[in-house]
């Protein structure tokens, strides 16, 4: 397995400072603006994202975690795959939510958070924040915030990894050799 | 861990490990029921049947909504009327039923071990919904649940079921799930209830509720069963209910935070006063609640596994 590091600790620290001020910028400041993780590294993310804000604007966003074992639709294909909890404990009614995810590739697991936001209900607007786009979509949807956009080969891996999980911050793509 | 087991036909069937991904699941799913919308698309173009021998309101309305807030399309067939009443055999019935290509039966019978047979012959997952005197997978894993939910914990617990135990199914699956943890059961209720062997199960007896109650986390009542010959077991209804119902003083023997469950239909008056099974301490309407997320991890694990 040949590896190679896209970002290392201080540039995860600084894309996602940058991410932090263009979600701000873009949504005029902070009010009536929530995070949700995808599991399990965006909830990382999200909590960093959250912190981040609190230190610029002096306020908490309400923050989320979504699992979307549920909407998959490839469940059919395999062995029921664990499922964890969903907790969203704020009313996702007329909110702009900023859904965050690690990796975003072929589209499919925004597809399904988006699916289940919308039972939970109505927001004003969800907007899709990533650490890395790899590319390979195979659904027309696109992150409104990448942290880098770098194309990776579809047989080749990117591995993010963040130290409240992984015990350090980086992301590597590998190579099978 | 992943699912590999196709049916749920008894706790006995269960290995602890699995007891516990159930309920670890059932934590994710029970979330989905306090919604606007309670609908998920998980099992969208499952098809679900529940097939019940015996009468029931809890378990198979319980089974009915987990698997429509999954998305699964759900029939239901009851003895009455089915062709049973023309004569046709279980197995005709389930044979007949497999050629529609139902993804999961949920089948309620008389007979023990009517599940077990059913799944021997069947492609899709059979669910016991409870066979005879014999078991009731589903329940004891709610009643587990609502236990862990309410203490924190199942390891440690005095759990005392009260009534009549050599004729409940209920009771015969949650000692079977209960002695997977390192619990105190004490069995309660007349002699003629008790079956003789039950301490080979390692539960204890105590005839006399006034001391099988004393310091205990968790009361289960059950009631007489009626339809399996329950009734012949005592002098009278009456003399059972001074003897072996449930009263508020009881409860007063019983641990600070005790939790008073009951698997349903009670009968008030009987094994249980009004007033305790209205008390603060009754958990007995959160048990119903969680019976409807135990049962949609249970339809999750058994439908979504490798064919």
């Amino acid at each position: 397995m040949k590896t190679k590091v896209l970002l290392d600790k201080k540039a995860i620290e600084r894309t996602v400072n940058r991410m932090t001020h263009e979600i701000l910028e873009k949504n005029e400041g902070s009010s009536a603006l929530s995070l949700i993780g995808i599991r399990t590294r965006g909830i990382y993310l999200a909590n960093r994202i959250q912190s981040k804000i609190k230190s610029i604007e002096g306020m908490a966003l309400p923050l989320g975690v979504l699992d979307i074992t549920m909407y998959r639709d490839d469940l059919s294909k395999m062995k029921s795959p664990e499922v964890k909890k969903t907790d969203i404990p704020f009313d996702v009614n007329n909110m702009t939510v900023i859904l965050v995810d690690d990796v975003m590739h072929t589209g499919r697991t925004t597809r399904a958070a988006i699916d289940a936001i919308m039972d939970l209900g109505r927001p004003k607007k969800i907007q899709l924040a990533v650490l890395i786009d790899r590319g390979g979509r195979e659904l027309p949807i696109h992150p409104d915030y990448a942290g880098l956009t770098y194309s990776v080969h579809h047989k080749e891996e990117v591995l993010v990894r963040l130290h409240e999980i992984d015990g350090k911050d980086e992301v590597v793509v590998a190579r099978p050799v | 861990m992943k699912w590999i087991k196709k049916d749920l036909l008894g706790i006995r069937e269960l290995s602890k490990e699995e007891v516990l991904f159930i309920l670890n699941s059932t934590d994710s799913f029970k979330e989905i029921s306090r919604r606007d919308i309670k609908k998920v698309p998980t099992l969208r173009g499952k098809t679900v049947i529940t097939l019940f021998y015996e009468p029931s309101t809890r378990t198979r309305t319980s089974f009915e909504i987990a698997a429509k807030r999954l998305s699964a399309d759900t029939i239901n067939i009851s003895s009455s009327t089915s062709s049973y009443v023309k004569g046709e055999t279980l197995k005709d019935t389930a044979k007949n039923l497999e050629s529609m290509r139902p993804d999961a039966i949920i089948i309620r019978h008389s007979m023990p071990g009517a599940p077990h047979m059913l799944a021997g012959i069947m492609n899709s997952s059979v669910i016991n919904g409870g066979d005879g005197a014999h078991e009731h997978p589903t329940q004891a894993l709610l009643d587990l649940y609502t236990m862990r939910e309410k203490k924190g914990h199942i390891d440690g617990l005095k759990v005392v079921i009260v009534g009549d135990i050599a004729h409940s199914r209920v009771a015969r699956s949650n000692i079977l799930a209960l002695k997977h943890f390192d619990t105190e059961i004490v069995c309660s209720g007349p002699p003629t209830m008790i079956p003789p062997y039950i301490e080979s199960l390692g539960v204890k007896k105590e005839y006399n509720i006034n001391k099988a109650v004393v310091d205990a986390d968790v009361i289960m009542m059950l009631r007489i069963q009626k339809e399996r010959g329950g009734i012949s077991s005592i002098p009278s209804v009456k003399e059972y209910a001074t003897l072996f119902g449930l009263k508020t003083e009881h409860i007063e023997k019983a641990k600070k935070d005790v939790i008073i469950m009951h698997p349903g239909p009670m009968n008030r008056g009987v094994e249980i006063a009004a007033e305790v099974a209205d008390g603060p301490y009754s958990v007995i309407l959160d048990q119903v609640e969680n019976g409807v997320a135990v049962r949609m991890a249970i339809l999750y694990l058994l439908t979504g596994r490798e064919m």
